[in-house]
């Protein structure tokens, strides 16, 4: 049984896939944003690994052929904000200086906090990219040298307390024009905030869309300088 | 074949973007790179929206799956993680509220100061109308 699944091309990906797919139905039994299907499914491959005494690097090396799309998915992401661009025209400077606020604010509160809790240089630069969208977040940790799977399950939680506390904030600091909503849930919380964005409305999931795109390509351009500071 | 063509254009523009990431000394990952040049190709209408759309849409669908391997990969980095998990837990609750609120206040401050002034102008016009 070991050295089947040792030899296995396939069982990474199938168990993978079929953990998503158990995520997607329990958040679709009880519509929690805390029941994320990607966590969900992380947590359950985790246990199973643990469960059955199956080394990482024997899940990793069938389960690598999902990630290797993962560029090519990246690079996708220029076709929603293609389409979203037309909604830039209207506010394009309001918008771009809220989501450039946005991405150096998270940077600056990262910095400031690392600092005060006396993080190394390596755990700060794992959290640097975590509001930026998984695939941009992965690339500048792994540039940064920070811990990458450290950087990827940061990025996720983050995603899901942007979606859960989203209602709560929007609230108490009265945001309530659409593009504002909509990019404040897309620079804090990435895609997991645009997806709670577009449930909000057609003009806060585009707009998150935007932001997503964009935060991650400020991040890209100014990592490296805050990189420098810790 | 239309399937083809699209992963093709989408893994031609993958391959660039690997390339300039060898080439340029910038810390910027290959997909950026890709991002940018399929966006100044739709852009430039040198690629059509439907030369790559359904593709796209599929692999942008389906990709929260593939952060799966790499979270996995906490059994490994656990041991990394655990002495500062509550002051990850911290930073992570307080910059991702900050940034909503910060991110949100500033586009909205924006916008409506952007709305009164067009407001302003309108009634400035109308008013020269009347005079």
């Amino acid at each position: 049984m070991k050295t089947f699944i040792t030899d296995s091309l396939f069982f990474g990906s199938v168990i993978s896939i079929t953990a998503y797919e158990i995520g997607i139905f329990i958040r679709k039994k009880t519509g929690l944003a805390i029941l994320n299907p990607l966590l969900i499914a992380i947590i359950l491959v985790i246990a199973c690994l643990l469960f059955f005494g199956i080394d990482y690097d024997v899940y990793n090396d069938s389960a690598k052929y999902i990630s290797y799309f993962l560029t090519p998915a990246t690079v996708c992401l220029a076709i929603p904000l293609y389409r979203s661009l037309s909604l830039l025209r209207r506010n394009w400077q309001a918008v771009l200086i809220g989501i450039t606020a946005g991405s150096m604010a998270s940077m600056g509160v990262i910095l400031l906090l690392s600092h005060l809790f006396g993080l190394s240089h390596e755990q700060y630069v794992t959290l640097l990219p975590k509001s930026v969208t998984t695939a941009v977040g992965m690339g500048v940790s792994e540039e940064l040298n920070g811990i990458v799977n450290i950087t990827v399950a940061a990025i996720i939680v983050t995603g899901i307390i942007g979606s859960v506390l989203a209602d709560f904030v929007l609230r108490i600091f009265h945001i309530e024009e659409p593009a504002a909503r909509g990019i404040a849930l897309g620079s804090s919380a990435h895609a997991v905030g645009t997806a709670k964005a577009f449930e909000l409305g057609e003009e806060e999931g585009a707009m998150g869309s935007l932001a997503i795109v964009i935060s991650g390509m400020i991040t890209v351009v100014f990592a490296s300088f805050f990189a420098g500071l810790l | 074949m239309k399937y083809l063509k699209q992963m093709w254009i989408i893994l031609l523009i993958s391959f660039a973007g690997e390339a300039l990431r060898s080439v340029l000394p910038l810390p910027v990952p290959a997909s950026i790179y890709g991002l940018l040049i399929m966006l100044f190709g739709l852009m430039t209408h040198v690629i059509s929206l439907d030369e790559v759309e359904e593709t796209g849409n599929f692999l942008l669908t389906v990709m929260p799956l593939m952060f799966i391997p790499a979270a996995v990969g906490l059994l490994e980095t656990w041991s990394l993680l655990k002495p500062i998990i509550w002051e990850i837990a911290i930073i992570m609750l307080v910059s991702t509220v900050f940034v909503m609120a910060f991110s949100g206040r500033v586009t909205q401050t924006f916008i409506r100061k952007r709305a009164e002034k067009k407001k302003r102008e309108r009634k400035e016009k109308d008013e020269n109308v009347y005079h």
